[in-house]
Formats: structure tokens, C-alpha cells, sequence
């Protein structure tokens, strides 16, 4: 229900551009780091387990290839996904649960706002705007993690890497890079929504709400990502 | 000052009433059977012990709280069968004082007492809306805080106040749209003797300057006593006692969820109940 009312929000007056701003500075710039971080020690993890594995067969110059199909069809989407799950989703869950149980929920209703309106459908546009762009720096940035692990360690040259990189990938590889994100982004930014907005029981409870919002999220990125994978599986 | 015949005609205008309500929370039941019309330029005390039910009869009387049974008829309008985008229109003609206050932690005061200001032409169409003088929304603001004696704290962020500036700074932000109906829940819970006096005295300062109706909750006799006895001068800017007062200020006491009294204060200082009687001391 809370879905289908943010999502019917965007298209229904009035819309709070600014607070839009507000997030998608917040989750998106606020993020940048963390996204970043993951990205590059998930591709230098990857680049040193996969290139050890595949200095076995003789084949350590397909490094870069293994490394950016991973990271952009599942390792990207859902570690950038799960940190901002942490980051984001618990953050949205303990802001809302304190508006709520200072009453400044029912504040803003009695003033004649429609909270879902106004805090909700910003929240979801700009982490469904925002992740799937932090998923691509991070895939990026794993992308380079994994080239500096191949250059430093397996010797690899960077046109040798990198063109193995590009020519490893495919559009429907891109696509569910992205889509993913997208999908998740809802997840993230409805359940710490929902938690937040339900929360009952002073301040311990915005205490729960903020960890079960980061829990119930990241489990809902995990079930879609099987769900994605599965159905992009079928269909190549 | 005497009233004149259209005025004494639009006293008599119901702005809420409550007709058997019952509000229910899974198996709890918060009221039962509440009945009571609030009169135009009345003042209506609400007392009660704690968990009596007197905030949800005030959450109520907006539909924060959805009724189970009964009706509630706010401006003449059934609010319990309007969906929530519809009541946002009917809850902006009234003013709400929290218990906490419930200042928005991130805008300063002077956003806060705005919100109602600037949020009415968000409900009302946004663009389409007519634009907002903002000279006059800036005049209005410092007005609102002049009259709560907070005309100086424009910038200041809201944990930065007192716990007393923060209930005169909410309700700024409940009369600063000017609304005819004033809703007060616990306005001086948790405050010092003095500061709990400045707050009433805003109150009835509110009640006489602007004429509006109000539904005070509150478990403290004495803050019914001030509203029952005494008027706003606003030569001398104190409080002085007033006779006419009592006449306009009907109390009510919640038990258990159930309104077990109902009238002016000379009838409920002489109430037998006992319940009703331990609500009742002179200071």
C-alpha cells in the first residue's frame, strides 16, 4: 500500500523538487565513499582470488574479463545495493521513526501534508535515481581495483586488461547492472520508509525499526537479485 | 464588550462535535461512547488521568485517529467518511498545539511557524496555486512569534530551545494561519509553575484577541481555572479576572475512555464523583 501510494505520488501535485534534491544529495554524494570503497576492495578481492585460480589453467589474462562480468552483473548491483541498504535504508528508518514518535508525523498531517507525499515519494525517487549510478561508479572502480591487482601482481598490461574487461561484457550484462539497482532501490527506500513511518515504542523502538529496516532490506536484495538473475538466465 | 445579534448567532454555530465515538485500538478501546458539541468561541477543558484517553479524543477530532464507531463533525463536515487527501483540507482551518510541541528538528523556528503558511499552497495545487506574498508570509511570521514572545529566535534550530520556548514556538505555528479551531494537547505537561502560567496566559490570550474556539487537554485543574476566571487585557498585556469567562468554558473529564462529566466549573466543583473530585483543587 505504502508503494502504490509513494509511486502514485509522482505523477499528483504537489512535488517537493527540493526535498528530492535533499536526498538524492544525501544518499547519492553522502554515499559516494562507501560506494567507491566497496567497488575497489571487491575488485581487488576478486582479481587476486580469480587470477590465482586461473594462473592455474594458464589463462591469468582473462582476469579483467572474470572481474567485470562479476561485478557488473551481481557483485556491483548488490554490495553497492547492501551499503546502502546499511547507510540509507537504517537512516531513513530512524529519521522517519523519530518524527513519528515526536509526533511530527502527526504534526505534518494535522498541517494538512500528506507525509508519504512529502517524505516517502522524494526518498524513493532519488535512491531509484541515485543507486543505480553509484552501482556504475562502483562497478567502475572495481573494474580499476581489479586492474591494479593484475598489473602489480600478474603482471598484466593495462591495453591487455582492459580491452579483455570491455569485450567481456554484453548489453543484457549491462542492463541487468542496472536494473538491478533500480529494483533494489525500492526496496531500500520503501522498507526504511515503512519502518521508519510504523514505528511505535519511544526510542527503543526507532532503535528496532532501524535495524530491522537494514535486515528486511537486504534480505529483499538478495531474494530480487535471485528473482533478476534467474529470469535473465532463462532468457540468454 | 457587548456582542452584537449576528455575533451571538455565530457563537451558537457548532465547529465540532462528537456523536457516540468510539475509537479502538485492536482489542483496547481508547473511547467509548464519547458525545460532546463544541460551540463556536467556547473553550473546552478536557481532563483526565493519564491514559484516559484525552489525546486520542484530540487525535480524533482531526482524523488522526480513525473512528469504530459514532461520527465526528468538524465545520459541519463528517470527517470520518473523507478519504486522508480530503481531510488535509479540513485539518488546515484548524491549529494544533502537541504535547511535545512537534517542531520539525530540521527547520529553524522561523520555517517551522511558516510550514502552515507555505504548505497551504502545496495542498492547494502547487504551481497552479496563486503565488505567496512573501512579504506578508514574513510579516505574519514575526507577528506569530511576536505573540508568543519569541519574535527574536527566527534562526534558532528547535533542540537549541527551552522546552517552554519550544510549546510557545508550536504554538506560534498553531495560530499563525489564523484558524478558527484550536486544538491543545498537554500544553504545560512538564513545565515549571511560571512557565506553565506564561503558556496558559497565551492561550487565553489567543482565545480573546482572535476569538477562536478552543479544545484545551490537560490533566493540571489549575489550567482550567485560569481559562474559567480570567481574560487577556491588552492594555497592560496581563491577565485580569473575568466573571464572563466561566460561561464559555465547559469542562470535560475522561475516565477509562468513557466522558463521565460534562459543564461549567461550578458544577464540577460541586460533582460527587470521586474521580471527578480528585481533578478538582483551588490554588
Amino acid at each position: 500500500m505504502l508503494a502504490g501510494q509513494a509511486i502514485g505520488n509522482i505523477w499528483r501535485r504537489p512535488h517537493y523538487a527540493d526535498d528530492i534534491l535533499i536526498q538524492m544529495d544525501t544518499i547519492g554524494v553522502g554515499s559516494l565513499p562507501i560506494a567507491v570503497l566497496t567497488g575497489f576492495f571487491s575488485g581487488i578481492v576478486m582479481a587476486l582470488q580469480m587470477g590465482r585460480a586461473l594462473g592455474q589453467y594458464g589463462q591469468t589474462e582473462r582476469t579483467g574479463e572474470v572481474v567485470s562480468i562479476i561485478l557488473v552483473r551481481e557483485l556491483g548491483p548488490v554490495l553497492t545495493a547492501l551499503m546502502i541498504a546499511g547507510r540509507n535504508s537504517s537512516g531513513m528508518a530512524s529519521e522517519l521513526g523519530s518524527m513519528r514518535v515526536t509526533e511530527q508525523i502527526d504534526a505534518m498531517r494535522a498541517l494538512g501534508i500528506d507525509p508519504i507525499q512529502k517524505l516517502v515519494t522524494p526518498r524513493m525517487i532519488a535512491t531509484a535515481l541515485m543507486l543505480p549510478c553509484l552501482t556504475v561508479i562502483a562497478d567502475f572502480v572495481g573494474m580499476f581495483g581489479g586492474y591494479v591487482v593484475g598489473a602489480l601482481v600478474y603482471h598484466l598490461r593495462a591495453h591487455q586488461y582492459w580491452t579483455s574487461t570491455w569485450q567481456a561484457l554484453e548489453w543484457s550484462d549491462v542492463v541487468q547492472g542496472l536494473l538491478k539497482p533500480f529494483i533494489f532501490s525500492f526496496a531500500v527506500s520503501l522498507v526504511g520508509c515503512y519502518k521508519g513511518l510504523n514505528t511505535t515504542g519511544g526510542t527503543q523502538g526507532v532503535g528496532k525499526a532501524t535495524t530491522e529496516a537494514m535486515v528486511t532490506a537486504s534480505i529483499w536484495i538478495f531474494i530480487l537479485t535471485a528473482l533478476i538473475t534467474k529470469i535473465f538466465v532463462s532468457s540468454t | 464588550m457587548p456582542a452584537t445579534q449576528s455575533e451571538n448567532r455565530t457563537e451558537t454555530q457548532s465547529m465540532l462535535r462528537f456523536e457516540s465515538v468510539s475509537v479502538r485500538f485492536d482489542e483496547f478501546e481508547a473511547l467509548k461512547d464519547v458525545s460532546f458539541d463544541l460551540k463556536q468561541g467556547e473553550t473546552r477543558i478536557v481532563m483526565g488521568a493519564a491514559g484516559s484517553g484525552k489525546t486520542v479524543l484530540l487525535k480524533t477530532a482531526i482524523g488522526l485517529d480513525c473512528v469504530s464507531a459514532g461520527k465526528v463533525v468538524l465545520f459541519d463536515q463528517e470527517i470520518q467518511s473523507l478519504r486522508e487527501r480530503d481531510l488535509f483540507d479540513v485539518r488546515q482551518r484548524v491549529g494544533v498545539l502537541f504535547q511535545e510541541g512537534a517542531l520539525f528538528d530540521s527547520m529553524n523556528v522561523e520555517r517551522n511557524v511558516a510550514y502552515p503558511l507555505l504548505t497551504r499552497r502545496d495542498a492547494k495545487g502547487g504551481a497552479k496555486a496563486p503565488k505567496i506574498d512573501m512579504a506578508d508570509t514574513h510579516k505574519r511570521i514575526q507577528e506569530a512569534l511576536d505573540f508568543v514572545e519569541l519574535g527574536n529566535t527566527l534562526k534558532l534550530m528547535p533542540p537549541e530551545l527551552s522546552g517552554g520556548m519550544r510549546r510557545r514556538a508550536a504554538i506560534a505555528r498553531a495560530v499563525v494561519a489564523k484558524p478558527p479551531l484550536l486544538l491543545y494537547d498537554s500544553p504545560t505537561a512538564g513545565l515549571d509553575p511560571i512557565t506553565a502560567h506564561t503558556i496558559m496566559a497565551l492561550i487565553i490570550k489567543e482565545r480573546d484577541v482572535d476569538n477562536t474556539t478552543a479544545l484545551v487537554v490537560t490533566y493540571r485543574y489549575q489550567d482550567g481555572n485560569l481559562v474559567a476566571n480570567f481574560r487577556y487585557n491588552p492594555e497592560d498585556g496581563q491577565l485580569v479576572a473575568d466573571e464572563n469567562a466561566a460561561a464559555k468554558t465547559i469542562f470535560m473529564v475522561l475516565k477509562e475512555g468513557q466522558l463521565v462529566f460534562e459543564g461549567v466549573q461550578e458544577k464540577l466543583e460541586s460533582s460527587s464523583d470521586e474521580y471527578v473530585k480528585k481533578f478538582v483543587k483551588r490554588d
